[in-house]
């Protein structure tokens, strides 16, 4: 005997069920809004950061929309605003213990960017760290410069 | 009389080593350019007075080779001298390796390679290196095409004007490579129009010299016949390319000579140092005067053994030209203040240090290795290379060439 | 009785008024030039800014200027050949005479720079105010700029940087220059080099707007002989030297 040969009826109704299955799974998914995970989601100290510049489900669809076209205003155009400058969001966002948005997985940029796998290119230029007197929150007044 | 193209046969154990060897050299240079981009620049000898090393000295030397590569099949398609149609196919593959390796080495080195998708969508397009990118990439469609159109049999009719739109593609490519050191004002050595045909020429003699190593090389390995007629007359070719490119070095050298304000340069570059070394013994003695004198020699010009010397000795003389120009020009320093002294702790006023590192190298060297890689891999598997080219076969192609002469091996 | 009283209180309205116009004028004057743009508003043509360095003025065992810029944008302020310098000293000596001067180097804000004309990404720019600055998102780190540069003025990052000045933002692999402190100068300061040689004493730099025919740079320029560095390339620096 050299084994059950597969007709090809059954194998068509065995790719039937397997469909059937998924899309079961993933309706189930779906339906409870939180997809079963092997990485356990983030747990971010988000800072001070309560009146952000836009809902939270905007704000994680959009940031870097929103911090490409800031960027390109304050380095071509030198508009420099307060509350939408990279400066005034790390202002906020700074975990109160560390200063910092990037350095653990528990800080504010660094926690969510991990969970998602999305290389943060910022922090290789610019200072991660809220300052004191950050002009975002203190215009006329430069942090960290020698007076 | 049909030409018959055949694959090169993988069954050796010298195939395997060459490509081994090739493979390893371009991993290599992978593996330096990682490192380069882990560790930043400050490990390479390239500073803020030298910012170009001797990874560009390999890349604008195989990319300026890749557009003269391509010469020989110009000249079957465009010009034509049938007898040049069965070196075609692999002059055509040779250009597109050579650039590849190229553009590899120039993209690996860039202080930010992963950014390469924003120069792909931000062009500034008064920028010549902005042109330049466009060139290149439009040079491997063109020849992508153009391979194509002669390689397919339906389209071969085409080849003639595929043809004709790849010459000049690449006369107005080489022109811009050139007009990269010639537009920069700021810089005595290099502020000319001149080094626009300069490269011209360099990128005819460049580029021959390596189609005819890799023809040399491959059908010595293969044991495929080579005919003494096309040898004759690459070789011919060859000689007459070196002489071009010497006439734009001289006239370039004289006219600088003339003006009082380029004496200093012309002195640093022809009488002081290093790269008065380098130019009078690799770029004139060994890349120009020795292999003139080979080719134009009555029982050496026909030896195949001695044209391969001859044209390795212009791919040397040819590093070596490119090494002055590109590592020379910016060792020479800027003059702010003409008729004074200047100095600082920015290196203004003295000629600037240069040590190449085994970074550089590593990664200028692969890029060779690259388009070794591709050249080996594509004879491998498509029919890029004639079966033969005996005196015979070139006879039936060319009216005007007399009998087959004696056959040498 | 109340045609004479009207005509004296409209004589003493207009005289009020004159006088209160004669008054503000110079003050609306002043303020236009002095807070010449907003932190949140976008820059415009309509300003130049420049400097002017007395090179008499300028001494040669001082670099006030470059440990200012130094200290200002956390450069290292080492001189190996891969270090940042964005402003240098540069001692000069007069072949034939023997005299011998000093100034300070750094980007020349040039109108018609040719780092912007080479830059393939345009990443290397200038800023409708005039100041020529390198946009480091956009850089890939060619340094074809540095190379086309008259000056010498711009520096490759060689290695990865740690805590850089929130203001002024700098990393491995892109290339800079001198910024012409534009952190400060959007926010109606100096740049530190000027604010540094002011406070040694030697007061040999002078920044301002060249378009504006009152400030003290516009002033100077037009009663003193001044000269750019490199002025046959026509490339129409912003930094003038006067006395050199």
């Amino acid at each position: 005997m050299k084994g059950r040969v597969l007709t090809r009826a059954s194998s068509w109704s065995r790719g039937v069920a397997l469909a059937g299955l998924l899309a079961l799974g993933l309706a189930a998914a779906a339906d409870t809004g939180n997809p079963p995970s092997r990485v356990p989601r983030p747990v971010v100290d988000a800072g001070q950061g309560d009146k952000c510049v836009a809902n939270t489900d905007v704000m994680r669809r959009n940031h870097m929309r929103l911090l490409t076209h800031q960027r390109d205003e304050t380095v071509h155009a030198g508009v420099r605003p307060r509350d939408t400058a990279l400066e005034g969001c790390i202002a906020c966002h700074a975990s109160r213990k560390t200063g910092s948005v990037v350095g653990s997985d528990q800080n504010f940029c660094q926690g969510c960017h991990a969970y998602a796998a999305v290389k943060l290119d910022c922090f290789e230029c610019h200072s991660s760290k809220a300052q004191l007197t950050s002009s975002a929150a203190d215009d006329g007044k430069l942090a960290g410069a020698a007076q | 009389m049909k030409i018959a193209y055949r694959e090169i046969n993988s069954a050796s154990p010298r195939y395997w080593a060459a490509a081994g060897a090739l493979a390893l050299l371009a991993l290599l240079g992978l593996a330096a350019a990682y490192v380069m981009e882990e560790h930043g620049h400050v490990i390479t000898g390239m500073t803020n007075q030298i910012v170009w090393g001797v990874p560009h000295v390999f890349a604008v030397f195989l990319i300026v080779a890749a557009s003269g590569a391509l010469n020989v099949a110009s000249i079957a398609s465009v010009f034509g001298k049938a007898m040049f149609k069965p070196l075609a196919p692999l002059s055509g593959l040779l250009a597109l390796a050579l650039l590849a390796g190229g553009l590899s080495v120039l993209v690996l080195d860039l202080g930010r390679p992963e950014r390469l998708i924003v120069q792909m969508t931000h062009y500034n397009l008064k920028s010549i290196f902005a042109w330049n990118v466009f060139l290149y990439i439009g040079f491997v469609a063109v020849v992508a095409v153009y391979l194509w159109t002669m390689m397919e049999r339906r389209m071969n009719a085409y080849s003639r004007r595929a043809g004709t739109v790849a010459f000049v593609w690449r006369l107005v490519l080489t022109t811009g490579t050139g007009s990269i050191f010639g537009f920069l004002v700021a810089r005595e050595p290099y502020d000319s129009a001149l080094l626009a045909p300069l490269f011209i020429a360099l990128s005819f003699s460049y580029g021959l010299a390596i189609y005819l190593l890799v023809l040399l090389v491959t059908y010595r390995a293969t044991a495929r016949p080579l005919g003494s007629v096309v040898l004759a007359r690459l070789a011919r070719l060859q000689a007459i390319f070196i002489a071009a490119a010497l006439y734009f070095v001289v006239v370039f050298h004289l006219t600088n000579l003339y003006l009082a304000q380029r004496q200093d340069v012309e002195r640093f570059f022809l009488w002081d140092g290093v790269y008065s070394a380098l130019f009078w013994l690799g770029q004139v003695l060994l890349g120009s005067v020795v292999p003139l004198a080979v080719l134009f020699h009555p029982r050496l010009g026909k030896s195949p053994k001695a044209i391969a010397v001859a044209a390795g000795l212009v791919v040397l003389g040819g590093i070596a030209q490119m090494y002055v120009t590109i590592i020379g020009g910016q060792a020479y320093p800027l003059d702010l203040f003409p008729g004074m002294v200047a100095t600082s702790t920015f290196y203004d006023g003295v000629v600037h240090g240069y040590v190449p590192s085994l970074p550089e190298i590593a990664l200028g060297v692969g890029g060779v290795a690259i388009a070794g890689v591709i050249v080996v891999v594509a004879t491998t598997l498509l029919r890029f290379v004639p079966e033969r080219l005996d005196d015979s076969l070139i006879a039936g192609l060319d009216e005007r060439v007399g009998p087959p002469a004696r056959a040498t091996t | 009785m109340s045609t004479i009283d009207r005509g004296r209180r409209q004589l003493i309205g207009f005289g009020a008024a004159a006088v209160a116009g004669i008054a503000i004028a110079p003050g609306v004057r002043l303020f236009e030039i002095a807070a010449a743009k907003a932190p949140g508003d976008p820059v415009s043509g309509k300003v130049r800014w420049g400097m002017l360095v007395d090179v008499n003025r300028c001494a040669s065992d001082c670099s006030e200027c470059v440990r200012a810029c130094n200290r200002e944008n956390r450069l290292s302020g080492a001189t190996r050949e891969t270090d940042s310098q964005w402003i240098r000293k540069i001692d000069i000596k007069d072949a034939s005479s023997g005299r011998t001067c000093s100034l300070p180097m750094m980007c020349q804000h040039c109108a018609k720079p040719p780092c912007v004309d080479v830059c393939p990404t345009g990443a290397s720019f200038k800023r409708a105010d005039g100041i020529v600055l390198v946009d480091r998102h956009i850089c890939i780190g060619c340094r074809y700029c540095m190379l086309a540069c008259p000056y010498k003025a711009r520096s490759f990052v060689h290695e990865a940087l740690r805590d850089q000045s929130p203001e002024v933002p700098r990393g491995k692999g892109t290339v800079e220059s001198c910024t012409l402190c534009v952190h400060r100068v959007d926010r109606g300061r100096q740049p530190a080099c000027v604010e540094a040689c002011a406070a040694s004493g030697h007061e040999a730099i002078v920044f301002g707007n060249l378009n504006d025919p009152q400030s003290e740079i516009a002033r100077r320029i037009a009663s003193y002989p001044t000269t750019q560095v490199r002025a046959d390339l026509r490339l129409d620096p912003g930094v003038r030297y006067q006395n050199l």
